[in-house]
Protein backbone atom coordinates (compact mmCIF):
# COMPACT_ATOMS: atom_id res chain seq x y z
CA UNK A 1 0.00 0.00 0.00
CA UNK A 2 1.49 3.29 -0.99
CA UNK A 3 0.99 6.62 0.64
CA UNK A 4 -0.08 7.97 -2.74
CA UNK A 5 -3.01 5.53 -2.84
CA UNK A 6 -3.98 6.57 0.66
CA UNK A 7 -3.86 10.25 -0.31
CA UNK A 8 -6.10 9.52 -3.29
CA UNK A 9 -8.62 7.62 -1.19
CA UNK A 10 -8.63 10.11 1.67
CA UNK A 11 -11.10 12.71 0.27
CA UNK A 12 -13.64 9.99 -0.51
CA UNK A 13 -13.18 8.53 2.98
CA UNK A 14 -13.73 11.96 4.52
CA UNK A 15 -16.91 12.40 2.50
CA UNK A 16 -18.37 9.07 3.61
CA UNK A 17 -17.34 9.76 7.18
CA UNK A 18 -19.10 13.12 7.09
CA UNK A 19 -22.20 11.50 5.58
CA UNK A 20 -22.21 8.93 8.40
CA UNK A 21 -21.98 11.69 11.00
CA UNK A 22 -24.91 13.51 9.38
CA UNK A 23 -26.93 10.30 9.16
CA UNK A 24 -26.67 9.73 12.92
CA UNK A 25 -27.09 13.39 13.82
CA UNK A 26 -29.31 12.86 16.88
CA UNK A 27 -26.74 10.59 18.52
CA UNK A 28 -24.02 12.91 17.35
CA UNK A 29 -25.54 15.91 19.11
CA UNK A 30 -26.13 13.89 22.27
CA UNK A 31 -22.48 12.87 22.35
CA UNK A 32 -21.57 16.52 22.04
CA UNK A 33 -23.85 17.49 24.91
CA UNK A 34 -22.27 14.89 27.13
CA UNK A 35 -19.01 16.82 26.89
CA UNK A 36 -20.07 19.16 29.66
CA UNK A 37 -17.30 18.88 32.24
CA UNK A 38 -15.77 22.30 31.38
CA UNK A 39 -19.15 23.92 32.05
CA UNK A 40 -19.47 22.09 35.37
CA UNK A 41 -16.02 23.30 36.36
CA UNK A 42 -16.90 26.81 35.19
CA UNK A 43 -19.90 26.78 37.54
CA UNK A 44 -17.63 26.05 40.51
CA UNK A 45 -14.93 28.56 39.62
CA UNK A 46 -17.47 31.26 38.79
CA UNK A 47 -18.86 30.83 42.29
CA UNK A 48 -15.35 30.97 43.74
CA UNK A 49 -14.41 34.09 41.76
CA UNK A 50 -17.53 35.96 42.92
CA UNK A 51 -15.52 37.03 45.95
CA UNK A 52 -12.54 38.23 43.91
CA UNK A 53 -10.13 36.90 41.29
CA UNK A 54 -8.21 33.64 41.73
CA UNK A 55 -4.62 33.93 40.55
CA UNK A 56 -4.84 35.60 37.14
CA UNK A 57 -8.48 34.61 36.65
CA UNK A 58 -11.53 36.77 37.19
CA UNK A 59 -15.03 35.41 36.63
CA UNK A 60 -14.76 36.43 32.98
CA UNK A 61 -11.29 34.93 32.82
CA UNK A 62 -12.66 31.59 33.96
CA UNK A 63 -15.51 31.86 31.45
CA UNK A 64 -13.01 32.45 28.63
CA UNK A 65 -10.79 29.60 29.84
CA UNK A 66 -13.46 26.94 30.16
CA UNK A 67 -15.37 27.91 27.01
CA UNK A 68 -12.13 27.71 25.05
CA UNK A 69 -11.43 24.36 26.69
CA UNK A 70 -14.86 23.12 25.66
CA UNK A 71 -14.32 24.25 22.09
CA UNK A 72 -10.86 22.69 21.81
CA UNK A 73 -12.10 19.45 23.35
CA UNK A 74 -14.98 19.24 20.88
CA UNK A 75 -12.77 19.99 17.90
CA UNK A 76 -9.99 17.56 18.82
CA UNK A 77 -12.05 14.60 20.06
CA UNK A 78 -11.76 11.07 18.67
CA UNK A 79 -13.26 7.72 19.53
CA UNK A 80 -10.93 5.34 17.72
CA UNK A 81 -9.83 3.50 20.88
CA UNK A 82 -13.36 2.19 21.55
CA UNK A 83 -13.90 1.13 17.96
CA UNK A 84 -10.47 -0.44 17.57
CA UNK A 85 -10.62 -2.51 20.77
CA UNK A 86 -14.10 -3.75 19.89
CA UNK A 87 -13.13 -4.68 16.35
CA UNK A 88 -10.05 -6.52 17.57
CA UNK A 89 -12.11 -8.46 20.11
CA UNK A 90 -14.91 -9.30 17.70
CA UNK A 91 -12.59 -10.04 14.80
CA UNK A 92 -14.05 -7.34 12.55
CA UNK A 93 -10.55 -6.01 12.07
CA UNK A 94 -10.02 -8.84 9.56
CA UNK A 95 -12.37 -7.05 7.16
CA UNK A 96 -10.36 -3.88 7.37
CA UNK A 97 -7.10 -5.72 6.84
CA UNK A 98 -8.39 -7.03 3.53
CA UNK A 99 -8.76 -3.54 2.13
CA UNK A 100 -5.87 -1.99 0.23
CA UNK A 101 -5.61 0.75 2.84
CA UNK A 102 -3.98 0.85 6.25
CA UNK A 103 -6.77 0.45 8.86
CA UNK A 104 -5.37 3.27 11.00
CA UNK A 105 -5.61 5.63 8.01
CA UNK A 106 -9.22 4.59 7.49
CA UNK A 107 -9.97 5.16 11.18
CA UNK A 108 -8.30 8.55 11.08
CA UNK A 109 -10.51 9.59 8.14
CA UNK A 110 -13.66 8.45 9.97
CA UNK A 111 -12.68 10.33 13.10
CA UNK A 112 -11.51 13.45 11.33
CA UNK A 113 -14.67 13.61 9.22
CA UNK A 114 -16.76 14.25 12.33
CA UNK A 115 -14.82 17.40 13.20
CA UNK A 116 -16.51 19.74 10.65
CA UNK A 117 -19.99 18.79 11.86
CA UNK A 118 -18.93 19.32 15.46
CA UNK A 119 -17.52 22.66 14.42
CA UNK A 120 -20.77 23.64 12.70
CA UNK A 121 -22.69 22.97 15.92
CA UNK A 122 -20.14 24.14 18.46
CA UNK A 123 -18.37 27.14 16.97
CA UNK A 124 -21.41 29.46 16.70
CA UNK A 125 -22.71 28.64 20.17
CA UNK A 126 -19.37 28.85 21.92
CA UNK A 127 -18.37 31.96 19.98
CA UNK A 128 -21.47 33.80 21.14
CA UNK A 129 -20.67 32.82 24.72
CA UNK A 130 -17.02 33.73 24.28
CA UNK A 131 -18.06 37.16 22.98
CA UNK A 132 -19.13 38.08 26.51
CA UNK A 133 -15.57 37.38 27.65
CA UNK A 134 -13.78 38.70 24.58
CA UNK A 135 -11.59 41.01 26.63
CA UNK A 136 -9.89 37.92 28.05
CA UNK A 137 -8.92 36.48 24.67
CA UNK A 138 -5.56 36.99 23.03
CA UNK A 139 -5.05 39.97 20.70
CA UNK A 140 -2.01 38.82 18.72
CA UNK A 141 -3.12 37.62 15.25
CA UNK A 142 0.05 35.52 14.93
CA UNK A 143 -0.99 33.45 17.93
CA UNK A 144 -4.42 32.92 16.38
CA UNK A 145 -2.65 31.77 13.21
CA UNK A 146 -0.59 29.32 15.25
CA UNK A 147 -3.84 28.00 16.71
CA UNK A 148 -4.56 26.08 13.50
CA UNK A 149 -1.43 23.87 13.55
CA UNK A 150 -1.80 23.59 17.33
CA UNK A 151 -5.35 22.28 16.98
CA UNK A 152 -4.26 19.88 14.27
CA UNK A 153 -1.40 18.72 16.48
CA UNK A 154 -3.76 18.27 19.43
CA UNK A 155 -6.16 16.26 17.27
CA UNK A 156 -3.35 14.09 15.91
CA UNK A 157 -1.86 13.49 19.35
CA UNK A 158 -5.27 12.56 20.78
CA UNK A 159 -5.94 10.24 17.87
CA UNK A 160 -2.51 8.61 17.95
CA UNK A 161 -2.57 7.96 21.68
CA UNK A 162 -6.01 6.40 21.27
CA UNK A 163 -4.77 4.32 18.33
CA UNK A 164 -1.69 3.27 20.28
CA UNK A 165 -3.64 2.15 23.34
CA UNK A 166 -6.30 0.59 21.11
CA UNK A 167 -3.60 -1.40 19.29
CA UNK A 168 -2.43 -2.68 22.66
CA UNK A 169 -5.68 -4.66 22.72
CA UNK A 170 -3.78 -7.08 20.50
CA UNK A 171 -1.62 -7.87 23.54
CA UNK A 172 -3.84 -7.03 26.51
CA UNK A 173 -7.42 -7.72 27.42
CA UNK A 174 -7.77 -4.57 29.46
CA UNK A 175 -6.66 -1.98 26.89
CA UNK A 176 -9.82 0.08 27.47
CA UNK A 177 -9.07 0.18 31.20
CA UNK A 178 -5.60 1.42 30.38
CA UNK A 179 -7.18 4.16 28.31
CA UNK A 180 -9.54 5.04 31.18
CA UNK A 181 -6.48 5.51 33.37
CA UNK A 182 -4.93 7.73 30.71
CA UNK A 183 -8.16 9.75 30.61
CA UNK A 184 -8.15 10.23 34.36
CA UNK A 185 -4.57 11.45 34.51
CA UNK A 186 -5.05 13.54 31.41
CA UNK A 187 -8.13 15.23 32.90
CA UNK A 188 -5.90 16.64 35.62
CA UNK A 189 -2.68 17.33 33.73
CA UNK A 190 -4.13 18.63 30.44
CA UNK A 191 -5.94 21.52 32.09
CA UNK A 192 -9.36 19.99 31.45
CA UNK A 193 -10.53 20.33 35.05
CA UNK A 194 -8.34 23.11 36.45
CA UNK A 195 -6.19 25.66 34.57
CA UNK A 196 -2.61 24.44 34.87
CA UNK A 197 -1.33 27.75 36.26
CA UNK A 198 -3.52 27.35 39.35
CA UNK A 199 -1.70 24.21 40.44
CA UNK A 200 1.18 24.36 42.94
CA UNK A 201 4.56 25.11 41.34
CA UNK A 202 5.82 21.51 41.60
CA UNK A 203 2.79 20.09 39.79
CA UNK A 204 3.01 22.81 37.15
CA UNK A 205 6.62 22.00 36.37
CA UNK A 206 5.73 18.33 35.81
CA UNK A 207 2.65 19.18 33.77
CA UNK A 208 4.59 21.47 31.47
CA UNK A 209 6.87 18.75 30.12
CA UNK A 210 4.41 15.85 29.92
CA UNK A 211 2.42 15.32 26.69
CA UNK A 212 -0.99 15.91 28.32
CA UNK A 213 -0.70 19.68 28.11
CA UNK A 214 -0.40 19.56 24.33
CA UNK A 215 -3.71 17.72 24.03
CA UNK A 216 -5.75 20.60 25.36
CA UNK A 217 -4.14 23.29 27.43
CA UNK A 218 -1.70 24.49 24.78
CA UNK A 219 -4.32 25.48 22.15
CA UNK A 220 -6.37 27.08 24.94
CA UNK A 221 -3.32 29.06 26.08
CA UNK A 222 -2.93 30.32 22.50
CA UNK A 223 -6.58 31.42 22.40
CA UNK A 224 -6.12 33.29 25.66
CA UNK A 225 -2.89 34.88 24.40
CA UNK A 226 -0.78 33.66 27.30
CA UNK A 227 2.47 33.36 25.37
CA UNK A 228 4.83 35.55 23.38
CA UNK A 229 5.41 34.58 19.76
CA UNK A 230 8.77 32.88 20.29
CA UNK A 231 7.55 30.86 23.24
CA UNK A 232 4.42 29.81 21.34
CA UNK A 233 6.53 28.62 18.40
CA UNK A 234 8.79 26.62 20.69
CA UNK A 235 5.78 25.00 22.31
CA UNK A 236 4.31 24.18 18.92
CA UNK A 237 7.59 22.47 18.07
CA UNK A 238 7.37 20.48 21.30
CA UNK A 239 3.83 19.45 20.49
CA UNK A 240 4.73 18.19 17.03
CA UNK A 241 7.71 16.36 18.47
CA UNK A 242 5.28 14.43 20.64
CA UNK A 243 3.10 13.83 17.57
CA UNK A 244 6.07 12.40 15.66
CA UNK A 245 7.00 10.22 18.61
CA UNK A 246 3.42 8.95 19.00
CA UNK A 247 3.26 8.20 15.27
CA UNK A 248 6.45 6.17 15.46
CA UNK A 249 5.34 4.28 18.56
CA UNK A 250 1.91 3.52 17.11
CA UNK A 251 3.48 2.24 13.94
CA UNK A 252 5.88 -0.07 15.76
CA UNK A 253 3.26 -1.47 18.11
CA UNK A 254 0.83 -1.95 15.24
CA UNK A 255 3.31 -3.89 13.12
CA UNK A 256 4.45 -6.13 15.94
CA UNK A 257 0.94 -6.61 17.27
CA UNK A 258 -0.68 -7.52 13.99
CA UNK A 259 1.27 -10.78 13.88
CA UNK A 260 -0.64 -11.81 16.97
CA UNK A 261 -4.04 -11.01 15.50
CA UNK A 262 -6.28 -13.90 14.67
CA UNK A 263 -9.95 -13.92 13.75
CA UNK A 264 -12.32 -16.68 12.84
CA UNK A 265 -13.89 -16.64 9.41
CA UNK A 266 -17.60 -17.07 9.20
CA UNK B 1 -43.85 -9.00 47.85
CA UNK B 2 -41.91 -11.99 49.15
CA UNK B 3 -41.79 -13.29 45.58
CA UNK B 4 -40.35 -10.01 44.35
CA UNK B 5 -37.69 -10.13 47.03
CA UNK B 6 -36.66 -13.66 46.18
CA UNK B 7 -36.42 -12.68 42.50
CA UNK B 8 -34.18 -9.77 43.40
CA UNK B 9 -32.02 -12.02 45.54
CA UNK B 10 -31.64 -14.65 42.82
CA UNK B 11 -30.85 -12.04 40.18
CA UNK B 12 -28.29 -10.33 42.37
CA UNK B 13 -26.60 -13.63 43.15
CA UNK B 14 -26.41 -14.50 39.48
CA UNK B 15 -25.05 -11.12 38.42
CA UNK B 16 -22.45 -11.05 41.20
CA UNK B 17 -21.32 -14.58 40.32
CA UNK B 18 -21.06 -13.52 36.69
CA UNK B 19 -18.94 -10.50 37.52
CA UNK B 20 -16.70 -12.35 39.98
CA UNK B 21 -15.53 -14.68 37.24
CA UNK B 22 -13.32 -11.89 36.00
CA UNK B 23 -10.96 -11.45 38.91
CA UNK B 24 -8.33 -9.41 37.14
CA UNK B 25 -11.01 -7.05 35.90
CA UNK B 26 -12.14 -6.70 39.50
CA UNK B 27 -8.70 -5.46 40.50
CA UNK B 28 -8.20 -3.24 37.46
CA UNK B 29 -11.63 -1.64 37.72
CA UNK B 30 -11.25 -1.19 41.46
CA UNK B 31 -7.97 0.63 40.85
CA UNK B 32 -9.63 2.81 38.24
CA UNK B 33 -12.43 3.69 40.66
CA UNK B 34 -9.80 4.93 43.12
CA UNK B 35 -8.05 6.94 40.41
CA UNK B 36 -11.28 8.65 39.38
CA UNK B 37 -12.09 9.42 42.98
CA UNK B 38 -8.75 11.18 43.27
CA UNK B 39 -9.44 13.07 40.03
CA UNK B 40 -12.80 14.18 41.47
CA UNK B 41 -11.04 15.59 44.53
CA UNK B 42 -8.39 17.59 42.63
CA UNK B 43 -10.48 20.67 41.70
CA UNK B 44 -11.84 20.95 45.24
CA UNK B 45 -8.34 20.76 46.70
CA UNK B 46 -7.18 23.51 44.34
CA UNK B 47 -10.20 25.70 45.14
CA UNK B 48 -9.73 25.40 48.88
CA UNK B 49 -6.04 26.10 48.47
CA UNK B 50 -7.14 29.67 47.68
CA UNK B 51 -10.36 30.08 49.69
CA UNK B 52 -11.75 29.14 53.08
CA UNK B 53 -15.35 28.93 51.95
CA UNK B 54 -17.30 28.96 48.69
CA UNK B 55 -20.86 30.25 48.87
CA UNK B 56 -20.90 29.42 52.57
CA UNK B 57 -19.50 25.90 52.15
CA UNK B 58 -16.26 25.18 53.97
CA UNK B 59 -13.83 22.48 52.85
CA UNK B 60 -15.12 19.65 55.07
CA UNK B 61 -18.73 20.54 54.28
CA UNK B 62 -17.96 20.44 50.58
CA UNK B 63 -16.31 17.04 51.13
CA UNK B 64 -19.58 15.72 52.50
CA UNK B 65 -21.32 16.66 49.25
CA UNK B 66 -18.50 15.04 47.29
CA UNK B 67 -18.76 11.93 49.45
CA UNK B 68 -22.42 11.54 48.55
CA UNK B 69 -21.56 12.22 44.94
CA UNK B 70 -18.89 9.50 44.85
CA UNK B 71 -21.24 7.02 46.52
CA UNK B 72 -24.18 7.77 44.22
CA UNK B 73 -21.97 7.78 41.14
CA UNK B 74 -20.83 4.31 42.20
CA UNK B 75 -24.44 3.15 42.52
CA UNK B 76 -25.40 4.76 39.22
CA UNK B 77 -22.52 3.30 37.22
CA UNK B 78 -22.24 0.07 39.17
CA UNK B 79 -25.85 -0.98 39.54
CA UNK B 80 -28.35 1.21 37.68
CA UNK B 81 -26.72 1.95 34.32
CA UNK B 82 -25.34 -1.52 33.49
CA UNK B 83 -28.77 -3.11 33.89
CA UNK B 84 -30.66 -0.44 32.07
CA UNK B 85 -28.18 -0.26 29.22
CA UNK B 86 -29.01 -3.88 28.54
CA UNK B 87 -32.70 -2.91 28.19
CA UNK B 88 -31.82 -0.61 25.31
CA UNK B 89 -29.86 -3.47 23.77
CA UNK B 90 -32.89 -5.76 24.23
CA UNK B 91 -35.20 -3.26 22.56
CA UNK B 92 -32.92 -2.87 19.58
CA UNK B 93 -32.42 -6.56 19.07
CA UNK B 94 -35.99 -7.50 19.89
CA UNK B 95 -34.90 -9.85 22.65
CA UNK B 96 -36.96 -8.05 25.29
CA UNK B 97 -39.58 -10.72 24.49
CA UNK B 98 -37.73 -13.16 26.68
CA UNK B 99 -37.94 -10.78 29.61
CA UNK B 100 -41.59 -9.89 29.06
CA UNK B 101 -42.57 -13.55 28.82
CA UNK B 102 -41.29 -14.34 32.29
CA UNK B 103 -43.98 -14.48 34.99
CA UNK B 104 -42.62 -11.51 36.95
CA UNK B 105 -42.67 -7.75 36.70
CA UNK B 106 -40.54 -6.73 33.72
CA UNK B 107 -39.28 -3.54 35.32
CA UNK B 108 -38.08 -5.48 38.35
CA UNK B 109 -36.34 -8.05 36.15
CA UNK B 110 -34.49 -5.58 33.97
CA UNK B 111 -33.49 -3.36 36.89
CA UNK B 112 -31.35 -5.98 38.62
CA UNK B 113 -30.06 -7.73 35.52
CA UNK B 114 -26.42 -6.71 35.75
CA UNK B 115 -24.06 -5.46 38.44
CA UNK B 116 -20.49 -4.29 38.55
CA UNK B 117 -19.57 -5.28 42.12
CA UNK B 118 -16.15 -3.60 42.02
CA UNK B 119 -17.91 -0.25 42.30
CA UNK B 120 -18.19 -1.11 46.00
CA UNK B 121 -14.79 0.61 46.07
CA UNK B 122 -16.70 3.87 45.53
CA UNK B 123 -18.81 3.26 48.61
CA UNK B 124 -15.70 2.54 50.68
CA UNK B 125 -14.09 5.69 49.29
CA UNK B 126 -17.16 7.72 50.18
CA UNK B 127 -16.95 6.32 53.71
CA UNK B 128 -13.32 7.44 53.98
CA UNK B 129 -14.21 10.90 52.68
CA UNK B 130 -16.96 11.19 55.31
CA UNK B 131 -14.62 10.05 58.06
CA UNK B 132 -12.00 12.60 57.03
CA UNK B 133 -14.56 15.38 56.70
CA UNK B 134 -16.02 14.78 60.14
CA UNK B 135 -12.53 14.57 61.57
CA UNK B 136 -11.89 18.05 60.14
CA UNK B 137 -15.23 19.34 61.39
CA UNK B 138 -14.37 18.02 64.83
CA UNK B 139 -17.78 16.56 65.50
CA UNK B 140 -19.76 13.39 64.93
CA UNK B 141 -23.28 13.53 63.54
CA UNK B 142 -26.06 12.68 65.98
CA UNK B 143 -28.22 9.61 65.48
CA UNK B 144 -31.06 11.82 64.32
CA UNK B 145 -28.88 13.47 61.69
CA UNK B 146 -27.65 10.10 60.41
CA UNK B 147 -31.23 8.88 60.24
CA UNK B 148 -32.32 11.98 58.34
CA UNK B 149 -29.39 11.57 55.94
CA UNK B 150 -30.32 7.91 55.46
CA UNK B 151 -33.88 8.82 54.57
CA UNK B 152 -32.67 11.51 52.17
CA UNK B 153 -30.29 8.96 50.65
CA UNK B 154 -33.15 6.56 49.98
CA UNK B 155 -34.97 9.42 48.27
CA UNK B 156 -31.84 10.18 46.25
CA UNK B 157 -31.52 6.59 45.10
CA UNK B 158 -35.17 6.54 44.11
CA UNK B 159 -34.78 9.71 42.05
CA UNK B 160 -31.62 8.41 40.43
CA UNK B 161 -33.32 5.19 39.47
CA UNK B 162 -36.48 6.95 38.27
CA UNK B 163 -34.57 9.28 35.99
CA UNK B 164 -32.75 6.31 34.51
CA UNK B 165 -36.03 4.47 33.92
CA UNK B 166 -37.43 7.59 32.21
CA UNK B 167 -34.37 7.80 29.99
CA UNK B 168 -34.59 4.13 29.09
CA UNK B 169 -38.27 4.49 28.25
CA UNK B 170 -37.24 6.81 25.45
CA UNK B 171 -35.56 3.80 23.82
CA UNK B 172 -39.01 2.42 23.00
CA UNK B 173 -39.78 5.46 20.87
CA UNK B 174 -36.38 6.31 19.42
CA UNK B 175 -34.27 3.20 19.15
CA UNK B 176 -31.30 4.98 17.61
CA UNK B 177 -30.80 7.23 20.59
CA UNK B 178 -29.01 4.67 22.72
CA UNK B 179 -26.54 7.08 24.25
CA UNK B 180 -29.12 9.07 26.24
CA UNK B 181 -28.26 7.14 29.38
CA UNK B 182 -24.66 8.15 28.88
CA UNK B 183 -25.79 11.76 28.57
CA UNK B 184 -27.59 11.49 31.90
CA UNK B 185 -24.47 10.02 33.50
CA UNK B 186 -22.49 13.01 32.35
CA UNK B 187 -25.14 15.50 33.52
CA UNK B 188 -25.09 13.78 36.90
CA UNK B 189 -21.55 15.11 37.27
CA UNK B 190 -23.18 18.44 38.17
CA UNK B 191 -24.25 16.87 41.47
CA UNK B 192 -20.65 16.98 42.71
CA UNK B 193 -21.14 20.62 43.76
CA UNK B 194 -23.60 21.93 46.35
CA UNK B 195 -26.67 23.21 44.54
CA UNK B 196 -26.27 26.68 46.05
CA UNK B 197 -23.27 27.50 43.86
CA UNK B 198 -25.59 27.74 40.88
CA UNK B 199 -27.42 30.96 40.18
CA UNK B 200 -30.60 31.89 38.35
CA UNK B 201 -31.85 29.52 35.69
CA UNK B 202 -29.39 26.75 36.52
CA UNK B 203 -30.36 26.79 40.19
CA UNK B 204 -34.01 26.23 39.27
CA UNK B 205 -33.09 23.58 36.71
CA UNK B 206 -30.98 21.49 39.07
CA UNK B 207 -33.37 21.80 42.02
CA UNK B 208 -36.78 21.25 40.46
CA UNK B 209 -36.52 19.97 36.88
CA UNK B 210 -33.58 17.62 37.30
CA UNK B 211 -33.50 17.26 41.10
CA UNK B 212 -29.75 16.93 41.54
CA UNK B 213 -29.87 19.05 44.71
CA UNK B 214 -31.96 16.33 46.27
CA UNK B 215 -29.30 13.74 45.62
CA UNK B 216 -26.15 15.13 47.18
CA UNK B 217 -26.82 18.54 48.74
CA UNK B 218 -29.78 17.59 50.94
CA UNK B 219 -28.20 14.43 52.38
CA UNK B 220 -25.04 16.44 53.11
CA UNK B 221 -27.09 19.18 54.81
CA UNK B 222 -28.89 16.47 56.78
CA UNK B 223 -25.56 15.13 58.09
CA UNK B 224 -24.64 18.67 59.12
CA UNK B 225 -27.98 19.10 60.85
CA UNK B 226 -28.72 22.08 58.62
CA UNK B 227 -31.57 20.61 56.60
CA UNK B 228 -34.93 22.28 57.25
CA UNK B 229 -37.79 19.90 58.00
CA UNK B 230 -39.98 21.56 55.37
CA UNK B 231 -37.36 21.20 52.65
CA UNK B 232 -36.80 17.56 53.52
CA UNK B 233 -40.48 16.66 53.48
CA UNK B 234 -41.06 18.61 50.27
CA UNK B 235 -38.14 16.85 48.67
CA UNK B 236 -39.36 13.43 49.71
CA UNK B 237 -42.91 14.11 48.51
CA UNK B 238 -41.47 15.22 45.18
CA UNK B 239 -39.37 12.06 45.04
CA UNK B 240 -42.33 9.75 45.52
CA UNK B 241 -44.35 11.61 42.90
CA UNK B 242 -41.41 11.44 40.52
CA UNK B 243 -41.02 7.68 41.01
CA UNK B 244 -44.73 7.11 40.41
CA UNK B 245 -44.50 9.16 37.22
CA UNK B 246 -41.50 7.13 36.03
CA UNK B 247 -43.36 3.88 36.67
CA UNK B 248 -46.34 5.21 34.68
CA UNK B 249 -44.16 6.23 31.75
CA UNK B 250 -42.39 2.86 31.78
CA UNK B 251 -45.63 0.88 31.64
CA UNK B 252 -46.99 3.15 28.90
CA UNK B 253 -43.79 2.87 26.84
CA UNK B 254 -43.54 -0.87 27.11
CA UNK B 255 -46.77 -1.11 25.13
CA UNK B 256 -44.93 0.58 22.29
CA UNK B 257 -42.47 -2.27 22.14
CA UNK B 258 -42.59 -4.24 18.92
CA UNK B 259 -40.84 -7.55 19.04
CA UNK B 260 -38.28 -8.59 16.46
CA UNK B 261 -39.93 -11.89 15.62
CA UNK B 262 -41.91 -11.95 12.39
Amino acid sequence: MSLRAAARAYPALLRTGFAAAVAYRAEFVIWMFSTNMPLIMLALWAAVARSGPVGAYTQRGFAAYYLSTLLVRLLTGSWVVWELTMEIRQGDLAMRLLRPLHPLIAYSAENLAAVPLRGIVAIPVVSILLWTARGQLGHDPILWLLLMPALLGAWLLTFLVMALIGTLALYLESATSLFEAWLGISAVLSGYLVPLDLFPQAVQRIALVLPFRFLLSFPVELMLGKHGRGEALALLGGQWLYVAFALLATNLVWRAGLRRFSAYGG
Amino acid sequence: MRRALSIVRAQLRASIALALQYRLEFLVEGGLAILWMAVTLVPVLVVFGTRHAVEGWTFPEMLLVLGWFVALKGVLEGAVSPSLTSVIEHVRKGTLDFVLLKPADAQLLVSVAKLEPWRVVDLVGAGLIFAYAFGKLGRTPTAGEVLAAGVMLLGALLVLYSISILVVSIAFFAVRVDNLLYLFQSVFDVARWPSTIFRGFLAVLFTYVLPLALMTTYPALALLGKLQMGTALGGLAGTVAFAAFARLVWSRSIRKYTSASS
